[in-house]
């Protein structure tokens, strides 16, 4: 099936909780209802015209400048047996995202629902173990996300040059720990 | 206490559990194929339940990305999958590409395809040679990792590096080939088909020790694998015969004779270790085959210019696009948002090594200790591309 006739089959199955769609884009998408999304999942799974046993890359996007600012979860899929691609989205609040796992209906979504809490801090509800998987256990804040300042200190080490290191390295001077100096002994006072 | 303890080959098992315990393997163990940790729920020698942690490579490979511009990310991308740096530049030289809708001259397809599949040669050399080490023998890693070299060597020729290469470059290649390129690389692959691959076979795949060793370990059944988006040689290992190369064709491969290997299950049930493994083996003859009929071509090709199409300045149009190719661990897909700017808006990468990572839970349940290396080198993981 064709970009239309999937997003057809959708809008016939769950009517306006399909709130939106680009099917011109170079990867055509449908925009789901957050709430829905998990229906929505295993009905594209379980129908045997659209037969999605393919989750190919589940993605966080977050978008801060939009009206209203918004946080995005893209699903996308693949059909084995129709050899068929298509992709859902949902939009989230970017103060407090959440959306139901669809881990029940591809087990793979686990790992991939797992790095968007980690990265993007959007809670999986219903989500079997939904833990930090890139970064540390003890790592706070969500890096992926555009308003991200990286952190002074790390678990009490510094973790980020200070002003005066910065300056006092632009200005040329040598920075070294103790009584370590890294900069070349040979390097000359006048290079190009 | 009675005298008629049971002989031990009278013995069902029963009566005699231990106390659970957990053992930690990794981060440092050599045969978790870099920094992986696995916590092992054992009883006795039975792995009763695993945890996999990842991340200990993680080096912000979507957050960099999103800083530099287009062009820029290319030297990180070759840092994902370091065993196979060709197949990543390609697949987000394609990314871009598709989003940007050029397509770059025959010449440049020809040379992509020749670079991917003498990567595909080179990594599975890897992965099998690895592989027979971790289930203890050492020669043929040797001898696979020197056959591996003659193709680093034809990389460092053509572009200066044996590892990184920054070759796939939006809408061309970084440098055409050396002359005489071609006929090294004939040379090279004479000896591989006719001394090399036949080796191969005779010492490793029907090895009787190895077949024994691995033909009924890990067995991953097709449903568990399409559940768990597994690709490459894992999924084609599983029976199912879908490579994007032959289903999805990019980069001209449909103008090449070469077949789909699948695991048939010869020495024991479909998805085993070994099919895995015979998989990759497979793959590498066919691969050989590819780059004979690029080099057909190239021979018959006027030469041209490898950066006519690269655009001065890469700025796609708003938009966004999830391309996947066929790397050689399994397909990796680009999800890339464009704002219209220099630099991505959002880039996210699906790493086939990620998922495979992600079902090993499921396969470890139940196994030996001892078997649990035996299918962590068989899903072929590279770490740098897990944790990204």
């Amino acid at each position: 099936m064709d970009a239309p006739a999937i997003h057809g089959a959708l809008a016939a199955a769950f009517g306006d909780r399909i709130t939106g769609a680009d099917l011109a884009a170079v990867s055509p998408f449908a925009i789901v209802e957050p709430l829905a999304i998990a229906e929505v999942a295993a009905f594209c799974k379980a129908d045997p015209a659209l037969a999605f046993d393919n989750l190919m890359c589940l993605s966080g996007v977050d978008y801060p400048k939009e009206t209203p600012p918004r946080m995005e979860v893209v699903y996308h899929l693949f059909s084995y047996r129709h050899r068929h691609t298509f992709a859902l989205k949902v939009q989230l609040p970017r103060e407090s995202p959440a959306v139901p796992s669809v881990e029940g209906v591809w087990a793979v979504a686990n790992w991939h629902e797992r790095e968007a809490w980690d990265l993007f801090g959007i809670a999986f509800t219903g989500h079997s173990d939904l833990r930090r998987i890139l970064l540390p256990d003890d790592w706070e804040g969500h890096p992926l996300r555009k308003d991200w300042q990286d952190p002074e200190y790390y678990n009490g080490m510094h973790v980020k040059p200070t002003q005066q290191m910065q300056e006092r390295a632009l200005g040329g001077e040598p920075i070294g720990v103790g009584p370590f100096d890294f900069t070349p002994a040979n390097r000359s006072q006048e290079e190009p | 206490m009675s005298s008629t303890a049971p002989w031990i080959s009278d013995w069902d098992g029963d009566g005699l559990d231990t106390d659970e315990m957990v053992v930690n393997m990794g981060p440092q163990h050599p045969a978790t194929h870099g920094v992986l940790r696995l916590e092992l729920r054992t009883d006795g020698e039975v792995v009763r339940a695993a945890r996999p942690h990842i991340g200990y490579l993680h080096r912000c490979f979507e957050k960099h990305a999103e800083n530099v511009d287009y062009p820029g990310v290319l030297p990180y991308a070759d840092r994902m999958d370091y065993v196979a740096a060709m197949g990543n530049t390609l697949g987000f030289a394609l990314t871009v590409e598709k989003l940007l809708g050029i397509e770059p001259s025959p010449y440049v397809q020809t040379l992509r395809v020749l670079m991917a599949e003498l990567q595909r040669i080179a990594s599975h050399a890897v992965a099998v040679g690895t592989y027979t080490m971790d289930i203890g023998a050492f020669t043929p890693f040797l001898h696979l990792l020197r056959d591996r070299e003659k193709i680093l060597d034809l990389f460092e020729w053509t572009c200066g590096a044996r590892l990184l290469y920054n070759y796939n470059w939006v809408g061309g290649v970084s440098h055409d080939l050396p002359d005489g390129f071609l006929r090294a690389t004939r040379d090279m692959l004479s000896e591989f088909d006719s001394v090399t691959f036949p080796e191969l076979l005779d010492l490793i795949i029907h090895n009787r020790i190895f077949v024994k060793r691995i033909a009924g370990v890990g067995v991953c059944p097709r449903e568990l694998a399409i559940a768990y988006d597994l690709s490459g040689p894992n999924l084609r290992g599983s029976g199912l015969a879908y490579d994007l190369r032959k289903d999805e064709p990019y980069s001209g491969y449909q103008g090449y004779e070469f077949e789909v290997c699948v695991g048939t299950g010869q020495y024991g049930p479909v998805g085993s270790c070994f099919d895995r493994n015979w998989v990759r083996v497979a793959e590498m003859r066919e691969s050989s085959k590819i780059v004979h009929q690029a080099l057909d071509r190239l021979e018959k090709m006027e030469k041209a210019d490898v950066h006519e199409k690269v655009p001065k300045r890469v700025k796609p149009p708003k938009g966004e696009v999830y391309c996947r190719s066929e790397a050689p661990r399994g397909q990796l897909g680009y999800y890339l948002v464009s704002d219209g700017n220099v630099n991505p808006y959002r880039l996210k990468v699906k790493s086939p090594c990620f998922t495979a990572m992600s079902v090993f839970h499921n396969l470890a349940k139940g196994m030996m200790i001892a078997d649990v290396i035996a299918l962590i080198g068989s899903l072929d993981i590279v770490l740098g591309e897990i944790d990204r």
